[in-house]
């Protein structure tokens, strides 16, 4: 069995925080990570998904040593990340998306060559790295423009290749995609897939963009005030939630609404009922046999599938648990 | 755990070509390249823009000036004070702002972790294989300090070269230990100050109350101190022993109530007591960032 590349037991962690005004004096306990129980294995791509406030920053920074936890314990890359913080470093590279590792007032080449002497990386090992990330990550362009002049999409190019320069075994991405235009995502997800590929990194990566997941995650992780509330993969988190998917279904003339077809509920109807919507188990009937049933009744012209929307998923868990 | 490319470097072995200097890139970079590249672009970036950089250093040396100035002023409304004459007290002026401004110069930016906790600066410092406070101390440099410590060096050689010292191996020792003490104390005030910030997010004000309320302190004679201030800058912020005290031995003259002027020999004690102050204050500070029982 290969050593796990994150494993956290019972993993929680409380903030105490001061109450405002007459309750300043009372402080009251909040609890950002719940009993986390976490395994990844090398090489893993793993999504981590929650509202604002569901602890994902809580759980990297403890990941990395910046915290500490309040109970249980962590190991990544089978170390102490609060004891070793500083071996851990070689092995981890985290982009945080608020905060940059890069020198502001610095060109961008320059920061390479610094991140390369404090992570002591031999020369020859510092310019081939350089080189390929360079070249992965189309940084030719601004490598000589200083950091601040750079556009966010450019910047945070700059912040993956800065996280990977020294070879991490485990690379977190914290919101990396935030901000950034249609192509600028395209290619960051397309450089993580090839690096994933060509290195075996294990990927941990938090964001609001479900693209991101679909792109890029196997594994999915949803967490809801600081607890695990799924860990499975994609498909799996559709059904979780019960997820149904939709017919739309366009006919040549106005039909009445649909709404006796078996395993199969009628969303709505438009144009007179010339497009009708209609969601399905897939797990106790197939688009055919609905499709079959629908062809009795009226005759189509046109239909599509509609995939649940991770998003509406997310939200339906939530949702379940309230 | 399996090794990393790295951890095991490819040592350039003895029987390789002679004089292959080409070889050298092989090498692993030293323990501390990497502060020192740091700091190196710190210095070209505050060097590169040439107007402000000369604005920089000129209103630093107008700060040290106006130091000194106020000094002046004041002993000419008395001629001696606390047993000093301004002559002599230019000694005590020389020796504590100068070496304030060595400590300024290299560490004077620790002071400011608030801003490098809003940065989220200090999270990247966990993302490097360096202890923390090394890479704070290490992240910036004030090179404008330079003239500010040049105008206290000006007014060190004055105050050696015309007060009466006998020069002595032991006087010219004492005056290079003293120098590199007081950098030593300086320095460590910047950082206990750090640590206790992490405790006080706008905290600064009560700080500086030590910091740069030490550093103008150090500047006077102690001698007209009431004795709780004797305590608090003599001896636990040791203000006094970092230029004071020294200068009354090297001028040969007694020290006042509970400063005797043996202790000058005392600042190195003093420096590591203040350090030791430091480190814990810096310890405590981040176990509380973490959250690890601070």
């Amino acid at each position: 069995m290969p050593e796990l590349v994150i494993e956290t037991e019972r993993l929680t962690r409380d903030f105490r925080i001061r109450g405002k005004g007459a309750t300043a004096l009372r402080r009251s306990t909040l609890r950002a990570v719940d009993n986390l129980q976490l395994r990844v294995t090398p090489g893993e791509s793993l999504g981590y998904i929650g509202a604002n406030g569901a602890g994902k920053s809580t759980t990297i920074k403890m990941l990395v040593g910046i915290l500490v936890p309040t109970s249980g314990s962590v190991r990544t890359c089978g170390l102490d990340p609060h004891r070793d913080r500083r071996r851990l470093a070689a092995e981890v590279g985290v982009v945080f998306g608020q905060r940059s590792q890069l020198w502001w007032d610095l060109p961008v080449r320059e920061s390479f060559e610094i991140l390369a002497a404090i992570h002591r990386l031999p020369g020859p090992d510092a310019r081939a790295r350089t080189g390929e990330l360079i070249e992965q990550l189309e940084l030719h362009d601004f490598l000589a423009t200083p950091v601040r002049q750079l556009s966010l999409g450019q910047r945070m190019r700059a912040e993956v290749a800065a996280a990977l320069l020294h070879r991490p075994r485990l690379v977190i991405l914290d919101e990396p995609t935030i901000g950034l235009d249609v192509l600028s995502k395209q290619r960051l997800r397309e450089f993580l897939i090839t690096e994933r590929h060509t290195h075996g990194t294990t990927l941990l990566l938090t964001t609001h963009d479900m693209g991101d997941i679909e792109r890029l995650c196997e594994r999915v992780l949803v967490v809801d005030h600081g607890s695990t509330v799924y860990d499975g993969n994609l498909d799996g988190l559709a059904r979780a939630a019960g997820s149904d998917r939709t017919l739309v279904l366009d006919f040549v003339d106005a039909t009445p609404d649909l709404t006796g077809i078996p395993h199969t509920t009628h969303l709505g109807s438009e144009v007179a009922g010339a497009r009708q919507r209609l969601a399905f188990d897939s797990e106790k009937t197939t688009a055919a046999a609905v499709l079959a049933a629908v062809g009795q009744q009226a005759e189509l012209r046109d239909l599509t599938i509609e995939e649940p929307d991770i998003e509406d998923v997310v939200r339906r868990i939530y949702q379940a648990r309230r | 755990m399996t090794d990393s490319p790295r951890s095991s470097p490819s040592v350039p072995r003895s029987d390789t070509l002679p004089g292959s200097h080409a070889d050298e890139s092989h090498h692993l970079p030293g323990r501390f390249a990497g502060y020192r590249a740091v700091l190196a672009s710190r210095v070209r970036s505050q060097r590169s823009y040439r107007s402000n950089f000369a604005i920089d250093l000129a209103s630093s040396a107008l700060v040290g000036l106006i130091e000194l100035a106020e000094v002046w002023l004041l002993f000419h409304q008395v001629t001696v004070l606390g047993g000093l004459t301004f002559q002599q007290v230019l000694l005590v002026f020389g020796i504590a702002d100068m070496c304030n401004s060595i400590a300024d110069l290299f560490v004077g930016h620790c002071d400011t972790l608030p801003k490098y906790v809003r940065a989220g600066t200090l999270d990247v410092f966990y993302l490097r294989p360096q202890p923390l406070l090394l890479q704070l101390m290490t992240s910036d440099i004030s090179l404008r300090r330079v003239t500010r410590a040049g105008v206290a060096l000006a007014s060190l050689v004055i105050g050696l070269s015309i007060n009466d010292i006998h020069w002595s191996v032991g006087t010219v020792g004492l005056l290079v230990l003293t120098v590199f003490c007081a950098a030593a104390i300086f320095s460590a005030m910047y950082v206990w100050a750090a640590g206790l910030q992490f405790f006080l997010i706008q905290g600064a004000e009560f700080t500086n109350a030590f910091v740069y309320g030490g550093r103008y302190a150090a500047t006077q004679p102690a001698a007209v101190w009431s004795t709780p201030l004797k305590v608090l800058f003599g001896f636990v912020f040791p203000m006094a022993l970092s230029a004071y005290v020294p200068a009354l031995r090297l001028l040969g003259l007694p020290g006042p109530a509970g400063l005797p002027t043996w202790l000058a020999w005392c600042t190195p004690l003093a420096a590591l007591w203040i350090w030791a102050f430091a480190l814990f204050m810096w310890r405590l500070g981040v176990r509380h960032y973490q959250g690890g029982g601070g």
